[in-house]
């Protein structure tokens, strides 16, 4: 290729300093909203997201409602300062559509059938983008599920490969998305089983094939993270008690 | 007792006939299906740390009415779903012009749930002398998952609190908890009951709380 190469390698290392199969550094904190049954705030880089679970609950509209068990519902949403050029707010073609894979990412894990006619509801906040949020958005969601309490067959971890100047590299951040050859988001479920497959651009069958193994390989480490945080969360409520508290009712 | 923290998927056992509670089996293997405590004795049990009470039959409920139609009184009972207590388990037979005058909206009962149907439609009972609307005393809220904790083994726990503090306590199992006594039993009762909330997974909690009020009640006198 021609100078772009330049730009995105310096002595073999990406723009960040990272090497091709390097995760961007990640921060999980459970349990950060008191209103919320669950919750979770995740870093990956440059993204921040926080996730909230309400559930189950009754279901409204009823129309929605499912007889035979519970539906969840996930709404991925960008604040309007989480971009550069302010983002309009509201709903649109591409949060809807994120809204969906990301909804049906999860919900193979869940055990709806366990609370008929409810629902359980999932919100994703982006606050600040910087390419992945929607793998962002899904790490979140999961931790936020367990932090509900619902139970789930496994937890879901989600990564990205990528492509640029022919190179298949880990986590594109935002220069590597924007002006990369390709981006491939998967999720999936620490033993291997891929609930979300996405790809935009084109790959090889063979550069397809290693960025899988590429992006399932980062959503393994992801998920240790994953665990650790809540892991972490248990010991801090052991550690010093008392934050949740009994409400005296009249 | 061994004990861990899992999260969901976490492989508990090989061996598909230690199944239990909050757990599920996968090609003869048992993994969790909540992010709890897990239990290791015969059976491997996972003990969530938060989540929604679900009825079941049996259980001991504390609900308020929030609505009242033709033959049933709606109670809100903690849940994703509403309880319904029909005209005829009110423990006298009553008109169902009179069904506010008994139960209005808003009023609080000690109730059980008599039946729960593939389509979570509760039925609730009153008829029981220990069930019924509750007039005096405090109504106090915990998670759910807390209550087996506050019960304790075979009613150990809760025995010896409502002995120690002097005070009659009714247990939901949707973590709603009636208290009932002096001013300042009720006030040592609730301080109590805070702790074990609290408290719930740590080990060694009854001896602690035997302690705890013995400090408290040697502070008062």
């Amino acid at each position: 290729m021609d100078e772009t190469d330049i730009s995105f390698f310096k002595d073999g290392l990406r723009l960040d300093g990272r090497k091709a199969d390097q995760l961007r550094p990640v921060k999980i904190e459970v349990g950060v909203l008191a209103r919320a049954d669950g919750s979770c705030y995740i870093e990956m880089g440059g993204n921040k997201v926080i996730a909230a679970v309400y559930g189950p609950r009754e279901v409204h509209p009823r129309h929605l409602q499912e007889a035979t068990r519970a539906i969840v519902r996930y709404r991925y949403n960008m604040a309007s300062f989480s971009v550069e050029d302010r983002k309009r707010p509201g709903p649109d073609r591409r949060s809807q559509e994120l809204s969906k894979v990301s909804r049906e990412a999860l919900e193979p894990v869940i055990l709806t059938s366990f609370f008929p006619r409810s629902v359980i509801d999932v919100f994703v906040e982006v606050l600040q983008a910087d390419a992945g949020t929607r793998t962002a958005g899904i790490n979140a969601a999961a931790v936020a599920l367990a932090d509900a309490g619902i139970p789930m067959k496994s937890m879901i971890s989600s990564c990205a490969a990528g492509k640029v100047a022919d190179t298949i590299i880990l986590d594109p951040m935002k220069e590597e998305d924007n002006f990369g050859q390709a981006d491939l988001p998967i999720a999936m479920t620490p033993n291997g089983d891929i609930t979300l497959l996405q790809m935009d651009g084109g790959l090889t069958p063979d550069e397809f094939q290693r960025a899988v193994e590429m992006a399932m390989k980062g959503a393994r480490d992801i998920y240790e993270l994953q665990r650790d945080a809540l892991v972490k969360k248990y010991s801090q409520m052991v550690e010093q008690p008392g934050r949740e508290e009994v409400h005296v009712c009249d | 007792m061994d004990r861990k923290v899992v999260v969901p998927g976490d492989l508990l056992s090989e061996d598909a006939k230690r199944s239990g509670e909050g757990t599920y089996v996968k090609n003869g293997s048992v993994y969790s299906l909540l992010y709890g405590l897990a239990n290791f004795r015969d059976k491997i049990n996972v003990i969530p740390l938060a989540g929604k009470y679900v009825p079941v039959p049996g259980d001991n409920v504390i609900g308020v009415v929030k609505d009242i139609t033709f033959s049933n009184w709606i109670v809100d009972i903690n849940s994703p779903y509403d309880g319904l207590l029909h005209i005829s388990e009110f423990p006298k037979r009553i008109e169902s012009e009179e069904m506010s005058k008994h139960l209005h909206i808003g009023s609080s009962i000690m109730t059980r749930v008599t039946d729960v149907d593939p389509t979570m439609k509760v039925e609730l009972t009153l008829n029981d002398k220990k069930l019924g609307l509750i007039k005096a005393g405090q109504v106090i809220e915990i998670s759910h998952t807390r209550v087996p904790r506050l019960i304790g083994k075979g009613g150990s726990m809760i025995s010896m609190l409502k002995k120690e503090v002097n005070c009659n306590i009714f247990v939901g199992q949707n973590g709603r908890i009636w208290i009932h006594g002096g001013t300042e039993d009720m006030d040592l009762a609730l301080k109590t009951i805070t702790l074990i909330d609290r408290e719930a997974h740590t080990n060694g909690l009854t001896d602690r709380i035997v302690d705890f009020l013995k400090t408290e009640k040697g502070a008062r006198s």
